[in-house]
């Protein structure tokens, strides 16, 4: 029971698994088996919230931690099968592998969340990054050149260059420590004096959670990606993998490298260069998913930044900073893969009069982009706002007024795409049909998003204590 | 001392803060035209009438923040939802919840389609100026502060003239990116005082060096939204391209905030550097009256020209808080309320006169006067009002300004002057274009004067104008104890704190 999350993933996969090796089946025949399991995900990961246990010779540990994570990642889950049904981008016969492979690598994200040991860490954050991989050359080949094979190819190249570095970062570890458990790495660490192999080992593994989380100077993979990709898989890269790259790299930067100064100076410069360079990249983009991918950048830098004080606060409020995120961009892909009629890309200037195509979805859509853009009263302004309050304690006023000019600099971006959206003529671009269930879908994610951003005190608080309770 | 006079029972600043925004969720369901502009038209109603038991429930006689109701919020970051009111901000409210059923009426013909959503961004507006008049935690206030940006930006961009585009994107990103650094400037009040509570940060022991830099963050965001020459390029492309009750809005009650930013942060926060910083700011003001006279005199365009004034009697509201004295802050305060009295009746007069002619260029428009009785008395009015006229709201407002500056400073008063006669100047050169014109006016008599509706918009504007311009007494009552507080702890801070103001002699 422990693990149902995972059970009932690894179920769905393995039910798509003999669903392809079959004829194609109907598409409604996988979009509702995918469904049906987003949602047992979700009921699974509800379920199994209060147990706690720990597995496998101690590699395992179901915590609060964990658990709380499987909840986010079940949840982002079912909103974005639901959000992603007509899966235009990809074609119907390679559809059910498509589920396939899509549940897998949630389940390498599950996995990752609960556990507490390299080598375990290892194998699902491969299993994850894996079939990630080969989620992106599957897009359906209509423009005839190519773009997905170039992008999953860089995708898995990158990919496979961040993962040697965690992995030669973690041998270090090994070998100072003679053991692979974080727990004992760090009761280890803590008695003895600390050397300089330390930071670099540590640093390594960083290295491969930074790829994860699109932080410079790990970020190049993510605008041609983004574009290549299809506009569901994109959704998928751009959302629920950055919670198993923040849980990991909470639980690892309580590895105790002393909190040396040197460590939490050079996340300050990642994260004002993420800052920086998401930002500026930004502004001179005009397919939405290259900008979305260079914004997403720019709010990596701000989750670091909250990891800076490495204090307990900042840690929880790292993770309130990626669940709205995560809820922000869920929003702004729904209304990507729905306006794209066949699953192309999108220009900003094909928002053009969306407000008069479809007036929900650009409702949608700017509570999204201004979210992201750090007006309040949505989410994104209170994290941004709690982040800079507990990195400005911790004495960093420099960073803090960069951040600050940062989001002056991003809101041109997202205005633009409002500004299209909102006042531009249509011109003779066609009225957008959606479905009912999509629109409530992004209804609910706009209340989500409204409601804990003006009421963070609950979620702050727990998560804050679920750190401090569990590392 | 306790700051706060709790109101116990029915806690009236909340609901009027959020009467409006519920009945803008309403408008997200129900989209009929004619329901549009009759529930919005009621909400505001309503909204006005109610803030009336403001007034009756208002104890003049006491500095405290009143009707005031503290709820926690978020406890870790010591955040709590905290209004009150006093004697600064209590004529602001009820300027703003007076003026918005006029926005609604002025709006009724105007705007044509998609009236259900301009309804919806005049209600949240409403709520969200409510909001920054009576937050007294920082947080609470910037929120409001920058969501406020969200309905004008689409009030403008979407209902706006021509160049809308342009500037709706000007007028978001000058105001945001003043005020980003405000955020940082909040934080770091916050780490000194422990507090977000906003009477909990005045009057703190800061070093010298802080409050410069805490202080330059506030003029920034508040120096953007007044606008202070040489910030002001973002407001005649809003005004201009604004439909007219965002013009009105706009004039009326956004630019308030900046000067109301000064009064309520600057001073008590930052004493030390108010007076450091005191006199470049007067100058500026100088600055922007002047240029506000000059640059009005040259326009064309109506609403520009009205939008250049602006700038002037700003910058009287701004020399008149930073002679740091009771004649001048008072007359401030009063000349911010004649300004969104006086202007705001302004741009609906010039509405009225696009809605007939569909242009605000002055030669278009000359010479009506044979055909619009009713419109151009009212228009005399309103202009003989701009330039403050004895006998109008405005006289009283600049004369107390600049009394207050004689007591400052002479030359910084005689520097003002020229201010007011172009004031006269430009204002009587419009109203003799609108009225008569020249030889060769347009024709114009396919016009019609004003209806009953329209009266009806204008009338108590000026009912205001005379009763403000002939017995100020009753409001001044209103604000008198809570500025004299300021004034007294200002110069008792002074004191006992031997502050280089001799800086700039």
């Amino acid at each position: 029971m422990v693990i149902l999350p995972e059970l009932v993933l690894l179920t769905g996969a393995l039910v798509f698994f003999v669903v392809s090796l079959g004829k194609t089946p109907d598409r409604n025949v996988a979009k509702f088996i995918a469904l049906f399991f987003g949602f047992a995900t979700l009921i699974a990961a509800c379920l199994s919230y209060q147990l706690q246990a720990t597995l496998f010779y101690g590699v395992y540990a179901v915590d609060q931690y964990s658990q709380m994570f499987k909840v986010l990642i079940g949840f982002s889950l079912a909103l974005l099968l639901v959000s992603g049904q007509n899966l235009k981008g990809i074609d119907t016969s390679v559809r059910s592998e498509y589920y396939m492979f899509l549940l897998l690598s949630v389940l390498g994200l599950m996995m990752l969340v609960s556990s507490v040991e390299m080598i375990a860490i290892f194998v699902s954050l491969e299993l994850s990054s894996f079939s990630l991989y080969l989620l992106v050359p599957m897009r359906d080949d209509r423009t005839g050149i190519r773009v997905q094979m170039e992008a999953g190819i860089k995708y898995i190249l990158f990919g496979v260059m961040a993962t040697g570095f965690m992995l030669y970062g973690m041998s270090y570890l090994f070998g100072l420590t003679g053991t692979t458990y974080l727990k004992d790495i760090v009761g280890f660490l803590s008695q003895g004096s600390l050397q300089p192999a330390v930071v670099v080992a540590v640093l390594m593994v960083l290295i491969g959670f930074f790829y994860k989380l699109a932080v410079f100077p790990m970020h190049f993979w993510v605008p041609d990606i983004y574009q290549g990709a299809s506009n569901e898989t994109t959704g998928f890269i751009a959302t629920i993998p950055k919670f198993g790259a923040v849980a990991l790299l909470i639980r690892f930067l309580t590895v105790p490298t002393g909190q040396s100064p040197f460590l939490i100076e050079l996340l300050a410069v990642i994260s004002v260069c993420s800052m920086f360079y998401g930002n500026l990249s930004a502004l001179v983009q005009k397919d939405i998913k290259r900008m979305l991918g260079f914004s997403g950048i720019a709010h990596a830098g701000f989750i670091t930044l909250g990891l800076l004080s490495m204090k307990y606060e900042g840690y929880g409020l790292a993770i309130y900073y990626i669940a709205g995120y995560v809820l922000m961009n869920l929003a702004c892909f729904l209304v990507i893969s729905n306006v794209s009629r066949e699953g192309e890309n999108l220009q900003i200037d094909d928002f053009s009069g969306l407000y008069q195509r479809q007036p929900v979805l650009a409702f949608i859509l700017s509570v999204g982009l201004f979210g992201l853009a750090g007006i309040p009263p949505f989410v994104g302004f209170m994290a941004k706002f709690m982040i800079l309050t507990s990195a400005l304690r911790t004495d960093h006023l420099l960073v803090v007024c960069l951040a600050a000019i940062n989001t002056a600099i991003a809101i041109y971006y997202y205005l633009s795409v409002v500004k299209a959206v909102y006042t531009v003529d249509p011109g003779d671009r066609p009225v957008v049909v959606v479905h009912p269930l999509i629109q409530a879908t992004g209804v609910l994610l706009v209340i989500t998003i409204v409601l804990i951003g003006a009421l963070p005190a609950k979620f702050v608080d727990f998560a804050s204590a679920v750190v401090q309770a569990v590392l | 001392m306790d700051l706060l006079l709790i109101k116990e029972g029915f806690p009236l600043l909340t609901f009027l803060i959020f009467l409006p925004l519920a009945g803008a969720v309403v408008l997200l369901f129900f989209h009929g035209e004619s329901f549009a502009r009759l529930w919005t038209l009621v909400i505001t109603s309503l909204t006005a009438v109610i803030s009336l038991l403001l007034l009756t429930g208002f104890d003049s006689a006491s500095p405290k923040y009143q009707f005031a109701e503290a709820y926690d919020w978020i406890p870790r970051f010591h955040i709590n939802y905290i209004v009150g009111l006093d004697g600064i901000s209590i004529l602001l409210v009820l300027l703003t919840t007076f003026i918005m059923p006029f926005c609604v009426l002025a709006s009724w013909k105007y705007i044509k389609n998609r009236v259900a959503p301009f309804m919806f961004c005049l209600l949240i507006m409403e709520t969200s100026m409510i909001g920054v008049f009576v937050a007294l935690d920082f947080v609470l206030f910037y929120i409001f502060w920058e969501f406020m940006l969200i309905p004008m930006y689409l009030l403008i961009a979407i209902w706006g003239g021509p160049r809308k585009v342009y500037a709706s994107i000007k007028f978001f990103l000058y105001t945001l990116a003043g005020s980003v650094l405000l955020l940082v400037a909040i934080i770091a009040l916050y780490l000194k005082s422990g507090s977000f509570f906003i009477p909990e940060m005045m009057w703190q022991e800061y070093s010298l060096v802080f409050q410069v830099l805490v202080f330059l963050a506030f003029f920034l965001a508040f120096a953007i939204k007044v606008p202070m020459f040489p910030f002001h390029t973002w407001l005649p492309a809003a005004h201009v391209e604004a439909p007219t009750a965002g013009s009105v809005i706009l004039a009326s009650v956004l630019l308030k905030m900046g000067t109301y930013g000064f009064l309520r942060f600057c001073l008590p926060i930052t004493p030390d550097a108010t007076m450091l910083l005191a006199t470049p700011i007067l100058w500026l003001s100088i600055a922007g009256i002047i240029y506000g006279g000059f640059t009005a005199l040259a326009q064309q365009d109506m609403k520009k020209l009205i939008a250049y004034s602006s700038v002037g009697h700003m910058g009287f509201v701004t020399l008149g808080i930073f002679v740091l004295n009771s004649r001048g802050v008072e007359g401030a305060i009063l000349q911010m309320i004649n300004h969104g009295v006086t202007t705001g009746a302004l741009f609906l007069c010039v509405g009225m006169i696009y809605e007939r002619t569909h242009s605000r260029d002055l030669a278009l428009a000359s010479g009506v006067g044979k055909y619009m009785p009713w419109f151009v008395t009212f228009l005399a009015f309103f202009s003989l009002s701009s330039f403050g006229f004895p006998g109008t709201n405005s006289f009283i407002g600049e004369f107390l300004v600049l009394a207050g500056a004689f007591d400052h400073d002479i030359i910084l008063a005689l520097a003002a002057i020229p201010g007011a006669v172009l004031a006269a100047a430009y204002m009587l050169r419009m109203l003799q274009k609108v009225v008569w014109g020249g030889t060769a006016n347009p024709d114009q008599s396919y016009l019609t004067d004003l209806s009953i509706r329209e009266i009806v918009v204008l009338a108590p504007f000026l009912i205001f104008v005379f009763w403000i311009g002939l017995g100020p007494q009753p409001f001044i009552n209103l604000m008198h104890t809570s500025v004299s507080q300021l004034l007294d702890q200002l110069h008792h801070w002074q004191q006992h704190h031997q502050i280089a103001a001799v800086l700039w002699r």
